[in-house]
């Protein structure tokens, strides 16, 4: 184990309130250069975790490290080298964006000039700069998530913790949002990106856990996790309806679904892929007009659903 | 080899002298690096409080106006007094009206200090700022700093509108001192109100909820302001002194309860103010019972782990018996006092004295009954139920002071049966003090020690509790010990002191009548 490697390292991180278990056994491991989204149903302790990995909560066991730094011994240094973007946004409303950047960039020591650069470089990116003098009782939904993500960045952390980066934003500004957290990505950085939002995941994540009842269920990258859902499927349409009667299929073939004009099939090893010719070909020989024989789309939502509704079960 | 060089009585070496310098300035750096936050936070909050309205305009209210009306009411009723040649009273309104010109703008101080933790919590500002690289204490000094800022600089300008204005329209010479004292007074009381507010608002969960816990403030000050105005117009200003380091002493104590207690993670995962009794009932038996399934087992595990754990405030409340005893006795030997010398029949009447002054006093018409032991036994718990109470709200030690009365009068007691009967120290001790009290003193030493723990634990770390839950536990463990050893220790004192004592006094009397 190099904690030089990871951005962020937890072994067996949980906490507990009362008699409540939030987060029962967390282990993650993020390397800089990674961004990994944190999935989950209501409840299953994302927000906790994350709070965790902020050392703004305590665990209750486990233990992690953040930047190399320990969230139980260094929480100060922890926190120093964390940029989180909490679930609310946190803005004083009287104040403006340029106070409120140069408040939180003090709070994380920078100093002049340094400061006023990181204020106007990060205005600018998230295209604030033209409103900073305006009070933040009057921003936008979407400018104040820009201005919280802002804050977050301010310090150029090495570790960032993003609650729900797109929540209540219209599609324009979440398209925004999701550029800029892609435009974050780098070598000397690790992102963790808690979300409901599967497509954003999909989008945005090298990898991505799932978390369900304070445990992490399933980690991997996209690829990897729509694997779970077993050999690929396979989808014949046809030019002709079935009326119920399949065509002669080789016997290494298991049909998985029947419609009116179309069947999918799964081969029941796994180099049966390259076996699709054959199939296509066989087909034809016994006259049956094949439209198309296409692979079935596997979506992060199956993936998901699986993984939780499997849990559950 | 550097040369020696003198600085006051004592030769330092040159080095010596830079490393002490490089030090101090270390230190010093290490004090600006801690306090930078701190004026940080403290800084935006004033500055978000400038920008408020709803704070600015009574502040400024109470600070321009308030002192211009006060002024003129002094006027006016020293000039209607002046008709019954009584200025003398009025006058006495001079500093009182000081004092009330202080006071006014510090009230703001409780308004926005009640929302300084639960306010943020409800706006949700509070998570970015406890994910900044600070620690408790900085939060915490930053807030208590920037909720005083505003209206202390209000009370200020007050007291001085006030006072400058007095000197030149009504001719007003006060003494320097008073105006010091009760502007020291200004400054505590809103240290004070604001360190109480502050902890009240860690630990409520909306600003709703810290209103309504701020009567546990705002009683209290209320009574200490009328106390105060008593002390003005009796001209008392040197008992305003002590007023002063009080409430120093209980301001320090609260920002201690305050940071012990300051809890992130309740600040950020409370969200109802629901009364759970059910909760509140099981963890205080649970804290008395300590787990135990019978009561052999609990008098063999709770009860002696936590009499084992109150070794040292007992130690405290036996030294402090121990000196309030000496002092009791030294304050008696500094009087003349008569001596008498008993024969049969004065002893016969001063007995007969003693019984009918007995008469009038509630259960004790029957000192040799059921009735007068069980008559005692419930004084004495009762007087003990009280200075709980008192301790509760004094960290201990009010509660543990006023214990230590019987012990000074017990000194006192010594030296007049020596000066006035010629009876000896050990027979005074083993006639009038050591049958009930051989049991009874132990008694009030432990409960001494429990009540000092109980209110001192308000000021202990919490270690993750709620401040409920914790003050629970403290109070379930105060419970252990009382009724586990203080009453029962008690009871037997009582049947000692009614049955055993008045006939060991009288042996001890009789004997030195007899010229024993």
């Amino acid at each position: 184990m190099h904690l030089v490697e990871y951005g962020i390292l937890a072994q067996g991180l949980g906490k507990q309130f009362h008699d409540f278990w939030a987060v029962r056994e967390v282990n993650l491991r993020v390397p800089y250069g990674e961004v990994l989204a944190l999935l989950g149903p209501n409840g299953a302790g994302k927000t906790t975790t994350l709070r965790m990995l902020t050392a703004v909560l305590p665990p209750t066991r486990g233990r992690a490290w953040v930047a190399g730094y320990s969230i139980r011994h260094q929480p100060q240094r922890a926190r120093a080298a964390v940029g989180v973007l909490t679930e609310q946004h946190g803005l004083y409303k009287r104040m403006t964006a340029e106070e409120y950047l140069r408040f939180f960039g003090r709070l994380y020591g920078l100093e002049e000039p340094h400061l006023s650069h990181q204020v106007e470089k990060w205005l600018r990116f998230f295209g604030l700069w033209e409103h900073r003098e305006r009070r933040l009782g009057a921003y936008s939904k979407g400018m104040r998530q820009k201005l919280a993500l802002a804050r977050a960045l301010l310090h150029e952390p090495q570790v960032l913790l993003l609650d729900e980066p797109t929540s209540a934003m219209d599609p324009a500004s979440a398209h925004r949002v999701r550029t800029a957290i892609r435009e974050l990505r780098s070598v000397d950085r690790a992102v963790v990106v808690c979300t409901h939002n599967l497509t954003e995941a999909e989008h945005l994540a090298d990898r991505i856990a799932i978390l369900h009842h304070g445990r992490i269920v399933a980690v991997g990258t996209p690829a990897e996790l729509k694997a779970r859902l077993g050999p690929p499927e396979y989808e014949v349409i046809l030019g002709r309806p079935l009326h119920g009667a399949l065509p002669r299929l080789p016997g290494q073939v298991k049909v998985t679904h029947i419609g009116t004009d179309r069947f999918r099939f799964r081969w029941i090893h796994d180099a049966g892929e390259e076996l699709n010719p054959l199939l296509l070909s066989e087909l034809l020989a016994q006259g049956w007009p094949v439209r198309a024989l296409a692979p079935v789309p596997r979506t992060l939502e199956q993936v998901y659903l699986e993984v939780v509704g499997h849990e559950q079960a | 080899m550097s040369r020696p060089e003198v600085r006051g009585t004592r030769f330092h070496s040159r080095g010596k002298i830079r490393r002490v310098a490089r030090h101090r300035r270390r230190r010093w750096a290490a004090v600006r690096e801690w306090l930078r936050p701190v004026l940080l936070i403290a800084r935006r909050e004033v500055q978000d409080q400038r920008r408020d309205w709803r704070i600015l305009t009574p502040l400024l209210g109470l600070t321009l106006f308030f002192p211009l009306l006060a002024n003129f009411t002094a006027r006016r009723m020293v000039a209607y007094m002046e008709q019954f040649d009584a200025v003398l009273i009025a006058e006495r309104l001079y500093p009182f009206l000081l004092l009330v010109v202080g006071f006014f703008p510090i009230s703001i101080s409780l308004v926005v200090a009640l929302e300084s933790f639960a306010g943020e919590r409800e706006r949700g500002t509070i998570e970015p700022l406890l994910a900044a690289p600070l620690s408790d204490a900085q939060l915490y000094v930053g807030k208590l700093l920037a909720v005083l800022v505003l209206p202390l600089a209000g009370s200020y300008l007050g007291l001085l509108s006030y006072a400058v204005t007095m000197m030149w329209r009504a001719e007003w010479r006060p003494d320097p001192l008073l105006i010091f004292v009760i502007w020291l007074l200004s400054t505590v009381q809103a240290l004070v109100m604001v360190s109480g507010a502050v902890v009240v608002s860690t630990q409520a969960t909306s600003v709703r909820g810290a209103n309504l816990l701020a009567s546990a403030i705002i009683i209290p000050v209320a009574l200490l302001l009328q106390w105060e105005s008593m002390l003005i117009f009796w001209r008392r200003f040197e008992i305003l002194w002590t007023v002063v380091a009080g409430l120093t002493v209980v301001s320090v104590l609260l920002v201690r309860v305050g940071l012990a207690h300051f809890n992130r993670e309740g600040l950020l995962g409370r969200d109802l103010d629901l009364l759970d009794l059910n909760w509140a009932w099981r963890t205080y038996w649970h804290a008395v019972t300590g787990g135990a399934r019978h009561p052999v087992e609990w008098y063999r595990g709770p009860v002696r782990e936590t009499l084992h754990a109150l070794r040292k405030p007992i130690a405290l409340a036996a030294g402090l018996a121990i000196a309030a005893f000496l002092l009791g006795a030294i304050w008696v030997a500094r009087y003349p006092w008569p001596s008498l010398s008993l024969d049969p029949e004065q002893l016969a009447a001063l007995r007969e004295h003693g019984m009918q002054s007995m008469a009038g006093w509630g259960p004790l018409t029957d000192l040799h009954s059921w009735r007068g032991w069980l008559g005692l036994w419930w004084h004495n718990l009762r007087a003990m139920l009280l200075l709980a109470f008192l301790g509760l709200f004094s960290f201990g030690v009010a509660g543990l002071l006023y214990l230590m009365v019987p012990f000074a009068i017990l000194g006192g007691g010594m030296v007049l049966a020596e000066r006035i009967l010629g009876l000896g120290p050990g027979w005074y001790l083993l006639g009038f003090v050591l049958p009930h009290g051989s049991v009874e003193i132990p008694a009030i030493l432990i409960f001494g020690g429990a009540v000092l723990r109980l209110g001192a634990s308000l000021a202990a770390p919490a270690r993750g509790q709620t401040l409920g839950a914790f003050w629970l536990r403290a109070l379930g463990e105060w419970t252990r010990v009382m009724v586990g050893v203080v009453v029962p220790l008690l009871a037997i004192a009582a049947v000692l002191e009614a049955y055993v004592s008045p006939q060991v006094a009288q042996w001890v009397l009789w004997r030195l009548v007899q010229g024993g």
